[in-house]
């Protein structure tokens, strides 16, 4: 065994693991390279570089699992860590489950999904300090009112997975990804409100400009100013897009194998059955080109897919790995995801709400009073029995039209009624993340102030 | 002494001399700067995770390596290694000072070991050094304790957390200091199921402690019962209600409302740069004189504490508000140089892949005179909150929420019925303003806390005696 980064020190180290006793082993290398400069107010104020590499070894003993990892590759280093696995697998309970997935079920050819950008890793610090600086002074144009920052930057990750099985499955991929941010901080002489902006994508090409970004961010910060609370009352609530992001990876919590499996979701129980409004159609699919989401083979080695969610209201699948799929009786939907050590979770691919008919103006304009959400603070979310309750801020809608800042108050629900209450589903969709949606339009929520 | 104690984990192990870190502190400052500094890390994090009554998985993750900081002005460069060897750090040390480019002429005085001021917690085999079958026992006797409370307890998840982590830092200003940080957290989750209606109650506990804690002050039987009783409570829970009310907060984790309602507004890093919504307030009155808030990283083996910060600075026992009155901000090393003030010993990272940042260790409110029992009875109609989950603040505006787990109802001075979990809202520099009872039974946190900040997790404690606070705002769904 040569403890050199690539497929052959992967797959021999499942090998090893089994020589020395494990009746199934997973090898799991992992390299970086990351980038990160952080600028405020027209000046450098940190610049980051580093480069890591970590292995993650995972042994089965019959039906019992441990996992260790290292970012030491000396062969003694290794070598100790393959001996302590198998030692602390002997400890644990044998569970029928727990296990690599069939070998019928792993990748064997992997697509190219264009999920790396050559550009990024050659793109010089002049020139990615330069976009963070780009996209804070747009923001700094707008107004005056824009009179400081907490922070931004450009950031970037190259990194290289390489997955190795005692069953068979060796596969690598080489990912790339890079994000540009500004946090402006605007103030009307009587206090201060602070929004961000960002894009995040696999590419530099896709990546909107500097000036786009850092005009956005202003736009969300300056209407924040003057924001007042509103009365306790039960309204229509919007979520602009971001936020109805949010909403979904509560959704994604509620369909995740490993929720579901615990009995520990809203939505145990329901495949078939209607669980939201018609409007409602989510898809989580790893393969779409050049997306954040992307990648040929998921944590376990199975191929990623596409796997239709809810469909017109009705829940159709849940995301699962090997061992919740053999929990529930179901086949893997190819979502496993790891670290470097436990036993896999899961993980969405790119999760998308499907983009409906309206825009974001007619949407508003549907709602007589109401809330438009722009952010929500707090982890009152229960995805156990759905209850809701966040901390909420955004724009009052009287009659059709966007009023004044609201901040200071609360919205609550449960998620089956606001998942069932889904009256729009806006047209207005961008891929900055792996978890998508559009605007989105609950039809009653309980706002507290 | 512990600071030698760990210089020689490192220079035993790794074969580094006092001259190879002057010559590394050289390297980093060679195109100029004001300061540079290493940290060196080495830890082995263990868990062991229980559920449906097996063990499912157990792990163990060792991870080495330097961080190299150089510093100009306000202006920082950072490189790190998962190498420790003298010519991967200086390749580190070199791109870190890529930040100094235009920089003159520093030179680091040469190290030597500084004495320690704390030995906060003496453990002499910490819980990572244990037996895996004792520390396996422990947590299936929470999983026992907390299913023989009630048959409806349909799951329960417990996890032991430990880890050992060895530190160094030396820096330019002639500092060499060590240290070895034992933390260990037990962690318990149950799911209670009556035909249908799900809820769920979490306890734990910890510290920087040895195993003997798990068998004496907290017991995973204790963790166990406690999760299960919330779970329980919670099966009869009535709608929270909606709007501003008194609430009441009980002792302890409840204290998670001054972490986020002042503790990071009060970080100095938000301040210098005028961005808190606490900026330039020293002085003045931010808190009913009842409140008296410290952050103190020096208590005897809770989990927020540490004998130095990763800067290398003794940590200390800060007063940030004292009788309502703002005192001071918590401090690193950059922020108490750019703003002028003394270092509180503050600096703190996830690892050594981070740089370091003004963070809170332990951060409590002290005991006023009131009995829990007589500011409980004062309340006509309000909320009584004992456990919560997460909090978060938006330290520009001051807004934070924080949402309670368990609460119950107090009409006419007593406590009724318990309502769902719902989030509380209120604004940093109001909310505490608006505390009309301070409690005489001072409580701090188990020992579980995580905080979250830009992107790095490190371990802190909160404390809390009963307050009553009027205005805040109760999300439920009851109107």
């Amino acid at each position: 065994m040569n403890p050199l980064f690539g497929k052959q020190f992967a797959v021999d180290l499942a090998r090893e693991a089994v020589i020395r006793g494990a009746s199934a082993a997973e090898a799991l290398l992992r390299h970086r390279v990351e980038f990160s400069v952080s600028v405020r107010l027209g000046e450098v104020e940190t610049l980051k570089e580093s480069t890591d590499q970590a292995f993650g070894l995972r042994v089965l003993l019959d039906g019992k699992q441990a996992s260790v990892s290292g970012s030491d590759f000396s062969i003694e280093a290794v070598e100790s860590l393959i001996t302590e696995v198998i030692d602390m697998a002997r400890a644990t309970s044998a569970d029928d489950s727990a296990g690599l997935p069939d070998p019928s079920e792993m990748a064997t050819s992997f697509a190219d999904l264009d999920i790396y950008d050559p550009e990024i890793a050659e793109l010089p610090t002049e020139q990615k300090i330069n976009l963070a600086l780009r996209a804070e002074q747009a923001a700094r144009e707008v107004s005056p009112k824009i009179v400081n920052f907490d922070g931004g930057g450009f950031d970037s990750r190259v990194g290289t997975m390489v997955l190795a099985n005692s069953q068979g499955f060796v596969g690598e991929y080489r990912g790339s990804s890079c994000t540009i941010a500004t946090v402006p901080v605007a103030s009307d002489g009587d206090r201060m409100q602070r929004d961000y902006w960002f894009d995040s994508r696999r590419k530099l090409r896709d990546m909107d400009s500097p000036e786009k970004i850092g005009a956005e961010a202003a736009r969300r910060t300056l209407r924040k100013l003057g924001a007042s609370a509103v009365g306790n009352q039960n309204v229509p609530v919007i979520f602009e897009p971001n936020v109805a992001s949010e909403l979904l990876e509560d959704i994604f919590q509620a369909v995740s194998g490993e929720s579901v499996f615990r009995k520990a979701s809203f939505l145990v129980g329901q495949l078939g059955e209607r669980v939201a409004s018609r409007c409602l159609n989510i898809v989580d699919d790893g393969t779409r080109p050049a997306l954040l989401g992307s990648r040929p083979f998921d944590s376990e080695g199975l191929p990623t897919r596409r796997t239709v969610v809810i469909n017109e209201g009705v829940l159709e699948s849940y995301l699962l790995n090997t061992y919740t799929a053999r929990k529930l009786g179901l086949r893997s939907t190819g979502n496993a995801s790891r670290g470097l050590v436990g036993a896999p979770g899961v993980g969405a691919g790119n999760l998308i709400l499907m983009p409906g008919s309206h825009s974001p103006e007619q949407i508003i304009s549907s709602v007589k009073s109401g809330l438009y959400v722009t952010e929500l603070i707090g982890f009152g979310v229960n995805v156990v029995n759905g209850d809701y309750s966040r901390s909420a801020s955004g724009t009052w809608i009287e009659n059709g039209e966007l009023t004044f800042p609201v901040q200071g108050v609360t919205i609550a629900g449960n998620l089956k009624e606001m998942l069932n209450a889904i009256e729009m589903v806006g047209n207005d969709i961008e891929f900055r993340g792996s978890i998508t949606a559009p605007t989105v339009l609950i039809g009653r929520m309980t706002i507290s102030a | 002494m512990t600071d030698n104690k760990g210089i020689g984990f490192f220079s035993e192990r790794y074969g580094l001399t006092e001259r190879d870190i002057d010559r590394l502190l050289a390297a980093a400052l060679e195109k100029g700067g004001d300061f540079a500094d290493l940290y060196f890390e080495y830890r082995i994090s263990n868990s062991i995770s229980l559920e449906e009554q097996m063990i499912k998985s157990v792990t163990k993750s060792r991870s080495q390596g330097v961080g190299v900081r150089v510093i100009i002005g306000d202006k920082t460069g950072y490189a790190y290694t998962d190498l420790i060897a003298f010519d991967s750090i200086v390749a580190a040390a070199r791109t870190a000072a890529h930040i100094a480019r235009n920089g003159g002429l520093t030179t680091a005085a040469g190290v030597s070991v500084s004495p320690s001021s704390h030995d906060l917690y003496p453990v002499e085999i910490p819980v990572s050094a244990e037996d895996l079958d004792r520390k396996i026992e422990l947590v299936m006797e929470s999983d026992r304790a907390a299913r023989a409370y009630d048959r409806r307890i349909r799951e329960v998840q417990s996890t032991m957390a430990d880890e050992i982590k060895h530190v160094m830092i030396a820096s330019s200003d002639g500092k060499l200091v060590g240290d070895v940080q034992p933390l260990a957290r037990l962690g318990v989750m149950c799911i209670a199921d009556d035909d249908g209606n799900l809820q769920i109650g979490r306890s734990g506990g910890g510290g920087r402690i040895g195993i003997d804690f798990f068998e004496g002050q907290l017991k995973p039987s204790e963790c166990g019962i406690e999760a299960a009783c919330q779970a329980i409570g919670q099966l009869d829970a009535i709608d929270a209600p909606a709007g501003k009310m008194e609430v009441v907060l009980g002792p302890g984790w409840p204290g998670i409302l001054l972490h986020e309602a002042v503790g990071h507004g009060l970080e100095a890093d938000f301040n210098r740069k005028g961005t808190s919504a606490f900026s330039g307030l020293i002085g003045e009155r931010v808190a009913s004189e009842l409140c008296t808030v410290v952050d103190d990283g020096t208590i005897p083996n809770r989990r927020g504490s540490l004998n130095i910060d990763d800067e290398g600075e003794a940590t200390t026992c800060t007063v940030l508000i004292e009788n309502g009155v703002l005192r001071a901000y918590l401090n690193d090393n950059l922020n108490s140089r750019l703003m002028k003030s003394p270092r509180t010993g503050n600096g703190r990272r996830q690892s050594y892949k981070f740089l370091p940042l003004p963070r809170m260790t332990n951060t409590f409110m002290l005991s006023g005179s009131d009995s829990s029992e007589d500011i409980i009875r004062s309340v006509k109609r309000g909320l009584y909150a004992v456990q919560f989950g997460g909090g978060q603040v938006d330290i520009t505006s001051g807004e934070f929420a924080f949402s309670a787990s368990e609460a119950f109802l107090i009409e006419d001075g007593k406590i009724t019925v318990p309502v769902k979990g719902a989030t509380l809202r209120g604004n940093g520099p109001e909310s505490l303003k608006n505390v009309t009872a301070v409690g005489n039974d001072l409580q701090l946190d188990k020992g579980v806390g995580v905080c979250g900040k830009d992107g790095q997790n490190v371990p802190v404690g909160v404390g809390l005696p009963t307050i009553k606070i009027s205005g805040m705002t109760v999300g439920g769904t009851k109107l």
